[in-house]
């Protein structure tokens, strides 16, 4: 019962966050209203019992990501902004389409049928402690994906460095 | 117990919420914002399916999204900024160079 409640709030804030999100006028208001949607992410994942993805998702979305959009929004110009229509003019087949493709995804998910299932369970991951269960099969069945995702961050760390370049210094 | 259909719905209100602010902004970084919001409605059914079948596939896949969301975030932003240093606009409609 208890756990139906913290659901129930953490999805109404996460809900309402995202909507305020997309809805503000300030630019910068958006971007911390995403911040309070990915804490009480990181909360619906304590209630699914993933302590490590929680935590992994505080400290990178909610302390690097948005940090780095808010650090771009302070960069680019907001004079303007707060002025000007923020929204696009074909807005109503916008919403209309979006609206149609939330109640689609919505009417599919009765037919959802769960496979087979796995070899960890609840009381095992919690035995093991949810981070090192993670770092069993991590290190094991998914080793290679593993250095594939150093390697995308290695590439995004040199790409992130050649693009916000000056353009003078890369025609010396 | 919370039923597995009410994480897939949340995910799936998210990721509707998430089309409709890329659609419907003209700010790129908001569109940007809601593509993260999009790849979170994704994590929220990885996380709950892999509960719900007792396995730990989904929050590996979901800790590979979130690096290749940082990733994403870190080449979009640098994108955006060299945009804006050229062309003095983050707004979508006023870039249209190869509209013929």
């Amino acid at each position: 019962m208890l756990n139906q409640f913290a659901f129930l709030y953490c999805a109404s804030v996460i809900i309402g966050t995202a909507l305020l999100a997309v809805r503000f006028k300030n630019p910068v208001y958006s971007v911390l209203s995403v911040l309070v949607l990915f804490f009480h992410m990181g909360g619906l994942y304590l209630l699914l019992n993933a302590e490590f993805i929680a935590a992994v998702q505080v400290i990178v979305y909610a302390g690097a990501i948005l940090v780095l959009y808010l650090f771009v929004l302070f960069l680019v110009s907001l004079k303007d902004e707060i002025k000007i229509d923020r929204f696009v003019n074909n807005r109503r087949l916008a919403t209309a389409a979006s609206v149609g493709f939330g109640i689609c995804l919505l009417y599919i998910i009765p037919s959802f049928k769960l496979g087979a299932k796995g070899d960890f369970t609840v009381e095992r991951i919690t035995n093991l402690t949810h981070t090192k269960a993670m770092g069993f099969e991590l290190y094991s069945t998914f080793l290679l994906p593993f250095e594939v995702a150093g390697l995308i961050l290695l590439i995004a760390v040199i790409g992130g460095l050649v693009l916000a370049r000056k353009e003078d210094e890369v025609q010396k | 117990m919370i039923p597995l259909s009410w994480y897939m719905a949340l995910a799936a209100i998210l990721f509707a919420i998430g089309t409709y602010g890329f659609l419907i902004r003209r700010n790129i970084i908001i569109m940007m914002l809601s593509i993260e919001l999009m790849l979170n409605a994704v994590n929220i059914n990885m996380v709950a399916m892999s509960h719900y079948l007792d396995s730990l596939t989904g929050h590996v896949f979901t800790l590979f999204i979130i690096t290749v969301a940082a990733a994403e975030a870190a080449i979009g932003l640098g994108l955006i900024i060299v945009l804006f240093r050229n062309k003095k606009s983050v707004y979508v409609d006023q870039i249209n160079e190869l509209k013929g």
